[in-house]
């Protein structure tokens, strides 16, 4: 597997500019020749599927759910960085590059995180002008707020429904170019798996999720937006149809799969209270602008948080990190509420919890200014605890949301397989070892409205492309091949479900597997124990799952099942990713490496570079191959946040 | 939170496909936390229904958390049940009582035919939008942010019309089936921001006559409507869109 990262010549500043004029472009009369498949209506897809049509492509689109409007960008709420600068307090391009890229722990590339910082003015133009409704100063200009660990105000939003906002910016996009006829969507479609002509990605094959009939879609150009695996941990602030299938299938036929140990977990969300649990909800993190984060000092109090005097709560963020406070990063918030519920200083019934305090704001501010900011967040708190944060602490716990880790693409944003591109949260490219709040929303925008169009056309003007038709031998091929497995996930079914397991029941298995020793922090026994025990439930799914119905109707039972088959499989890259990365780096803690006063130690002599993974055949050990990063213009330096 | 356990006894609609003649079917469900969402106690009922042989519920669902829209029932009689503001995901057992009968039934609706169980098609909401719930521009080439202020008070009433999840609950509530608050709401935030003025005349005609086209009824003001959308969405949305609308063919 080579890994030509193809970053342009030239100074950082200038590279994309370079870049776009050195790409080879497409005749307007020739695009509508050229057929382009895109795999997921996030905000990546449904942008790059909009974006492209409008240039003149053919473009099918493809989504899981009934309509596109519901992909889980939908649930992003606090807000959309850029380097507008209209607070006038010392943002530029240059910072939001800086501290994306220090943000994620020096893990990423200069090239990449610098062309996201470019473009992301040229986001918030393009989503006004859509009409999208962000929030607005009295005299009419767009307001800013900051977020998450940054010390200037350059996050758009609009309510706590920024996510919703911009993808329906998206869908609006993309419904009016269904209506030209340059976009066929294709709702309620699960891709199966990938169709590779002569070395060169060239279709997909989909089941239709309410007749479960295979199907085979040909094209020149694959385009996968299909998210993040944060599912695999069961409980995650995902959406419960997101998962890694379409990634992997690239995988297993090819593309190199780039840090898959890079998972964020997030601090504020709301804390689990049983096991018949199904997700964990997200509170957006800006309500840290607001909220105080403590507990009690004294392990196993269990008086109610308002009659705890001052005195003897440990509002430990601003007291360790004294700059940053309650606004420390994602993963230092995270570990450290961690770290205090391990000292027994957690609060609610599973002792899994710390408190998120309104109280001295509200006093200053007043309840309605609050409200205003956080009202839809309070009340949604409230639907799901039955607690009113006004009157009562929130709790909060960290839980598993967004993966760094994804399909490796170069500067084009391909991945190893030509012809395949990889945007959004299901590549690897932007975020290092950890993302930097809304930053998600900036990066599915910027790859899918203004980056993968360039690297598209460059690719058509410089390949050969010989005609392909969905009934060729290659299609038919993989049609069997997903079929086949169709009938062996269904065999152990026969028999009825006597000494049988459901498939949610190995999925939590699973999830509390990697949750305990590939979640926040990790150790070398941990990692070792998990990938031991992996074999044995992948044996115990695959023997004794049970699934009700047949291949052939609406069945969610199968597609949970296939879907959980993948994950299952995935799990041993991301242990083995883990175990391989000897340092703590970003979002995650390697216990064995850690400074004298317990905080991450990166180690960058041994770890700078991105770890790529290669599928070498069933049962065989992947092979790992690495991207070694290299920073020109910034220095690597030790986060510190103190 | 305070966790107790209730029993419920269950009538829901079991339908295997498009074709077939759906019916009641009775199940029993007993030590229901009071701290699980409505569709946590549907997945506690499919898990014993699998762990039986038999065929669980089929139902719509993906972010769980109140904003997609994907999820919806008829729970008795109220479309996304008795909470007001509150989609079927965000509905939690502590508002309902020990033994009682909840009826389950998919969001009824000319326009929304049923694939299985409660699972229904709405794809012509997003027939709709195609219709002209945009604003006609290509990526690239926009002017800056700022360009254009508009009061915070009509960015805030055009979110208000633009928190619609298109869920379909508006439809499935009102007597005559008609999809005019959805409509209603898009229309609205785009007739009120000034983005949306250069088309807002072919926009009001357009979608109109896709509603009517897709089998959607008429607004006879019941207000059914807004009693259950789970964004409240107020019905002046839809006075907007009447005006829009006979603005656009009259004058």
């Amino acid at each position: 597997m080579e890994l030509k990262s193809n970053v342009p010549e030239g100074p950082l500043a200038d590279k994309w500019d370079n870049h776009r004029f050195t790409s080879k472009l497409v005749n307007p009369a020739n695009r509508r020749k050229h057929k382009i498949i895109v795999v997921g209506t996030g905000l990546a897809g449904a942008s790059a599927s909009a974006t492209l049509a409008e240039q003149g492509y053919e473009v099918s689109s493809f989504c899981i759910q009934d309509s596109p409007r519901r992909a889980h960008s939908i649930a992003a709420q606090g807000g959309i960085n850029a380097a507008k600068n209209y607070q006038n307090d010392g943002d530029s391009i240059w910072r939001l590059f800086y501290d994306t890229i220090k943000g994620g722990d020096f893990r990423s590339r200069e090239a990449n995180v610098y062309r996201l910082a470019q473009v992301s003015n040229n986001i918030i133009d393009q989503c006004v002008a859509q009409g999208v409704p962000f929030a607005r100063e009295y005299g009419g200009t767009l307001a800013n707020r900051s977020f998450g660990g940054a010390q200037v105000s350059r996050t758009f939003y609009a309510r706590g429904q920024t996510g919703q906002q911009l993808l329906l910016g998206a869908y609006s996009a993309l419904s009016r170019q269904i209506k030209t006829g340059k976009v066929t969507i294709h709702t309620r479609k699960e891709m199966m798996e990938l169709v590779l002509v002569d070395g060169k990605a060239r279709g997909i094959v989909t089941r239709d999720i309410i007749t479960g009939k295979l199907e085979s879609h040909a094209a020149d150009v694959v385009i996968l937006a299909t998210g993040g695996y944060g599912n695999a941990y069961f409980l995650s602030t995902n959406a419960m149809a997101s998962n890694v299938t379409a990634a992997w299938r690239a995988h297993k036929r090819g593309a190199g799969f780039a840090n898959p140990c890079f998972v964020q977990i997030h601090p504020t969300c709301i804390p689990v209270h049983g096991s018949f649990q199904s997700k964990l909800t997200l509170m957006s993190e800006s309500l840290r602008n607001d909220g105080r984060v403590w507990v009690p000092k004294k392990p196993g109090d269990t008086r109610r948080p308002g009659t705890i005097p001052e005195e003897e709560r440990d509002y430990y963020l601003e007291s360790k990190y004294p700059s940053f406070g309650n606004l420390v990063p994602r993963d230092v918030a995270s570990r450290n509420a961690k770290e205090q519920c391990d000292e027994g200083k957690g609060v609610g019934t599973t002792n899994l919890a710390v408190y998120l305090d309104f109280s001295e704001a509200i006093n200053r501010d007043g309840e309605a200014t609050i409200l205003k900011k956080y009202g839809n967040l309070f009340q949604m708190y409230e639907k799901i605890t039955d607690s009113n944060p006004l009157y009562e602490p929130m709790m909060i716990y960290p839980a598993v949301h967004y993966t760094m880790g994804g399909l490796w693409v170069d500067y084009n944003l391909m991945t190893t397989i030509p012809g395949l591109f990889a945007i959004g949260e299901c590549n690897f490219s932007d975020h290092g070892a950890n993302r930097l709040g809304a930053s998600a929303l900036m990066q599915g925008l910027a790859d899918g409205y203004f980056i993968v169009a360039t690297s598209i056309a460059n690719y058509l003007s410089t390949t050969n492309l010989e005609s392909v038709d969905s009934a060729d031998q290659d299609f038919s091929d993989s049609e069997q091949q997903v079929q086949d497995r169709i009938v062996k996930l269904l065999r152990c079914s026969v028999g009825g479900p006597e000494g049988k397991l459901t498939v949610d029941e190995i999925h939590k298995e699973l999830g509390l597997l990697l949750w305990d020793h590939c979640g926040m922090a990790r150790n070398k026994e941990g990692l070792e124990k998990a990938l031991s025990e992996l074999p044995t439930l992948q044996k115990k799914f695959w023997d004794k799952v049970y699934i009700p119905g047949k291949g052939e109707e609406l069945n969610q039972s199968l597609e949970r099942a296939g879907r959980l088959a993948d994950f299952l499989e995935f799990a041993e890259i991301m242990i083995r990713d883990a175990l391989d990365r000897g340092e703590s780096c970003g979002c995650h803690l390697r216990e064995e490496s850690q400074t004298e006063e317990n905080e991450a130690q990166r180690n960058d002599a041994e770890y700078s570079h991105v770890a790529v993974w290669e599928y070498t055949g069933e049962g065989a050990e992947p092979t790992l191959h690495k991207e070694p990063l290299v920073f020109e213009n910034v220095s690597p330096s030790q986060r510190s946040y103190k | 939170m305070t966790t107790t356990s209730i029993n419920l006894k269950l009538e829901i609609w079991r339908q295997k496909d498009s074709k077939a003649t759906g019916n009641f079917e009775t199940y029993i469900l007993t030590n229901i936390s009071t701290d699980m969402s409505f569709l946590e106690m549907l997945d506690v009922l499919n898990e014993q229904l699998t762990r039986e042989g038999q065929d669980p519920v089929a139902f719509d669902h993906d972010c769980r958390e109140g904003i997609c829209g994907m999820c919806g029932a008829v729970v008795n009689g109220i479309a996304h049940g008795p909470e007001p503001e509150t989609t079927l995901c965000q509905l939690h057992m502590r508002h309902f009582k020990e033994g009682e009968t909840l009826v389950i039934e998919p969001f009824r609706s000319r326009a929304f035919p049923i694939h299985k169980d409660l699972v229904t098609d709405r794809s012509a909401l997003d027939r709709i939008i195609q219709a002209g719930g945009y604003v006609s521009v290509n990526t690239g080439g926009m002017p800056d942010g700022n360009a254009t202020p508009i009061p915070s008070a009509t960015a805030e009433l055009a979110m208000d019309a633009a928190a619609c999840i298109g869920c379909g609950a508006c439809i499935a509530s009102c007597p005559n089936g008609a999809a005019m608050l959805f409509t209603g709401a898009k229309i609205s935030q785009l007739s009120l921001l000034p983005q949306g003025h250069p088309e807002r005349k072919e926009r009001a005609r357009s979608m109109v006559a896709t509603m009517d086209k897709e089998g959607f009824g008429n607004c006879t003001n019941e207000r059914e409507c807004e009693a259950v959308c789970p964004k409240g969405i107020s019905i002046s949305n839809i006075a907007r869109m009447n005006r829009e609308f006979v603005k656009a063919s009259l004058l």
